[in-house]
């Protein structure tokens, strides 16, 4: 069950719509996965304050409300102060999210430091990371295990990871029978098949 | 309180009030266990409700009574039937099914998959018609069985099951249907049709919840997945829930084709209203080949889950084919199968209508339902003009 405050934030979002002369867009998520957010934020040359953020929504109440929350949060802070906001805090603030949605927090969470990673490499503030095996896990940190709420990497789902000549193989802890293994892969691909330093991504599963 | 319009029959209904009082006495004055011909008086009372309700269901479908089996609903039918199947057969270990089966067809024989059978999964057109060269082509000299459902659950495809059930025999092999959804919708009949299993349900069709029957061929050989007291000719041993199939056989009994005229009427008035909301498109076939009760409408740019729940809060009750509100997080493998793309699946909704249901209903939908997408295409990063 959704909590009442998910379902008013539901009902009535806060900071929906578009921001024609926002400092930086950016779209997470994608139509095939059933949720997708684009983040506007207009931030202070000086004080790198966010003074304003709004956003659109493809997807489900968790969706819209995560999102929604995590708009609320981050307006008026500095970009290190929004930086810090994880999907834990917008899980509790909103009251609670289903482990099978706690993803939705953690696309509201990566929509923002999209956005202001975006931001800031475009302004040449920071440099693009290097792949390697610690970079593929902190990625891989952002995807939910549906099951337990929490991340692929802390419940154990993922075992090794190999990265050579820009190829990524992943061992996973999950049987072929397993009811969300498409669900882990398909979100894996979502995250890396579109980073240029990554040429092959493979996958190893349990009993193979 | 506001008014609630039920649009998700094809998961469940309500009891018919006439269902619930024929079921009474076998819970208060009747309750004892069914015995053979010699036993007492309550057993023999409740040996009696059983096999006149037996009797209802086998001559709903042209069967004979010996061959009806109680079991809890559709699924376990449909469990008993495959897998109750493969345990009896000692040589054939390939199954052939469509992709758009229901979760307890083809989760069965996923798992028989994985304990060395082997299986076909026909495609389907874009209408949800399987594929019957496909079938042809797929059965061969290990082919136990063949499973296929007579209507779609989400879509309402009607299958061509006496073509497909003249396949089977002609090649030989056996023929399930799952005819959970056309029960007493379209007409059956397991002779003429070919087949030599068959899974129905009561509480799809206005009776209660927790009794369901499977049509048995005589000669077929099955072996029980639920073993104790020789119960359902050794089939399905536990006691008989008597009140429960006194009350599937009354729900067969009062259906009629006016009732069926009607959801019918209200199916395509539904549909064109709400195939006049710009960007949707229906999924399924039109006419005589669509459960009279389905529609099952694609709106482009949002998401099925927030287009439930909005019209849930005003008190419409549909179901959809999202990831976001499947157990699985994966969209309708119906939808997919179709060749439709993930998000097809995602903005699908199924309204499933009852004899219940109302014009006014139908009116009060599509004006909801234009609102709700509208108001969500406002926030939706897609589609914007």
């Amino acid at each position: 069950m959704y909590s009442p405050k998910l379902l008013e934030l539901f009902k009535n979002p806060k900071n929906v719509g578009e921001m024609p002369d926002a400092d930086v867009k950016v779209t997470e998520g994608s139509l095939a996965c059933g949720d997708m957010i684009t983040i506007f934020l207009k931030i202070s040359k000086e004080t790198k304050i966010i003074g304003d953020i709004k956003f659109l929504s493809y997807g489900c109440a968790a969706n819209i409300a995560t999102t929604s929350m995590m708009t609320e949060m981050v307006k008026g802070k500095t970009l290190e102060e929004a930086k810090k906001l994880t999907f834990k805090e917008i899980a509790e603030e909103i009251e609670g999210l289903p482990p099978v949605k706690m993803h939705c927090a953690v696309l509201s969470i990566d929509g923002l430091r999209s956005a202001i990673r975006k931001y800031e490499e475009e302004r040449g503030l920071v440099k693009v990371p290097e792949l390697d095996e610690s970079f593929v896990r902190s990625r891989l940190r952002h995807i939910i295990n549906p099951k337990l709420g929490r991340d692929v990497v802390s419940t154990g789902v993922v075992e090794n990871i190999r990265v050579y000549d820009g190829k990524v193989e992943i061992d996973l802890n999950l049987s072929e029978a397993d009811e969300f293994k498409n669900y882990v892969v398909e979100e894996i691909h979502e995250r890396f098949d579109k980073l240029p330093n990554i040429k092959e991504l493979k996958f190893n599963f349990e009993g193979e | 309180m506001q008014k609630t319009i039920y649009l998700d029959n094809a998961t469940t209904t309500t009891l018919d009030a006439e269902v619930l009082e024929v079921m009474r006495p076998y819970f208060f004055e009747w309750y004892g266990s069914p015995t053979h011909e010699y036993g007492h008086t309550f057993g023999l009372k409740a040996r009696e409700a059983l096999e006149r309700s037996r009797e209802a269901v086998a001559s709903s479908i042209e069967a004979s009574p010996e061959e009806v089996i109680f079991t809890s609903g559709g699924t376990e039918s449909n469990n008993l039937a495959i897998k109750g199947l493969t345990l009896a057969s000692e040589d054939r270990r390939h199954l052939i099914t469509s992709k758009i089966e229901h979760a307890s067809v083809l989760n069965v024989i996923k798992s028989l998959e994985r304990v060395g059978f082997r299986a076909g999964y026909l495609n389907v057109d874009r209408e949800g018609f399987i594929d019957l060269e496909q079938l042809k082509n797929e059965i061969n000299e290990e082919t136990l069985l063949v499973s296929v459902q007579h209507a779609n659950q989400e879509i309402g495809t009607i299958q061509s099951v006496k073509e497909i059930g003249k396949i089977c025999e002609e090649k030989g092999v056996l023929f399930h249907v799952d005819a959970v959804q056309s029960f007493t919708k379209v007409p059956i009949d397991v002779r003429e049709m070919n087949i030599d299993l068959l899974s129905v349900s009561a509480h799809k069709i206005h009776g209660p919840k927790g009794i369901g029957a499977l049509y048995v061929k005589e000669g077929t050989k099955l072996k029980p997945l639920i073993e104790g007291g020789y119960h359902e000719f050794g089939l399905r041993s536990g006691t008989e829930n008597i009140a429960g199939a006194v009350g599937f056989a009354k729900a067969i009994e009062i259906v009629n084709k006016s009732q069926m005229e009607h959801m019918r009427g209200l199916r395509d008035y539904l549909m064109k209203g709400l195939l006049e909301i710009p960007d949707s498109k229906l999924n399924g076939p039109r006419g005589d080949k669509r459960l009279c009760n389905n529609v099952n409408v694609t709106f482009r740019f949002v998401e099925g889950e927030s287009v439930l729940l909005h019209l849930d809060m005003r008190g419409i009750i549909v179901t959809t084919g999202s990831a976001c509100f499947s157990k699985t997080l994966e969209p309708s493998h119906v939808i997919l199968a179709l060749g439709l793309k993930h998000e097809d699946a995602h903005g699908s909704v199924r309204f499933s209508l009852s004899k219940y249901n109302t014009l006014e209903e139908m009116d009060f939908t599509v004006e909801n339902v234009k609102d709700v997408v509208g108001q969500l295409r406002v926030i939706s990063p897609v589609g914007r003009r």
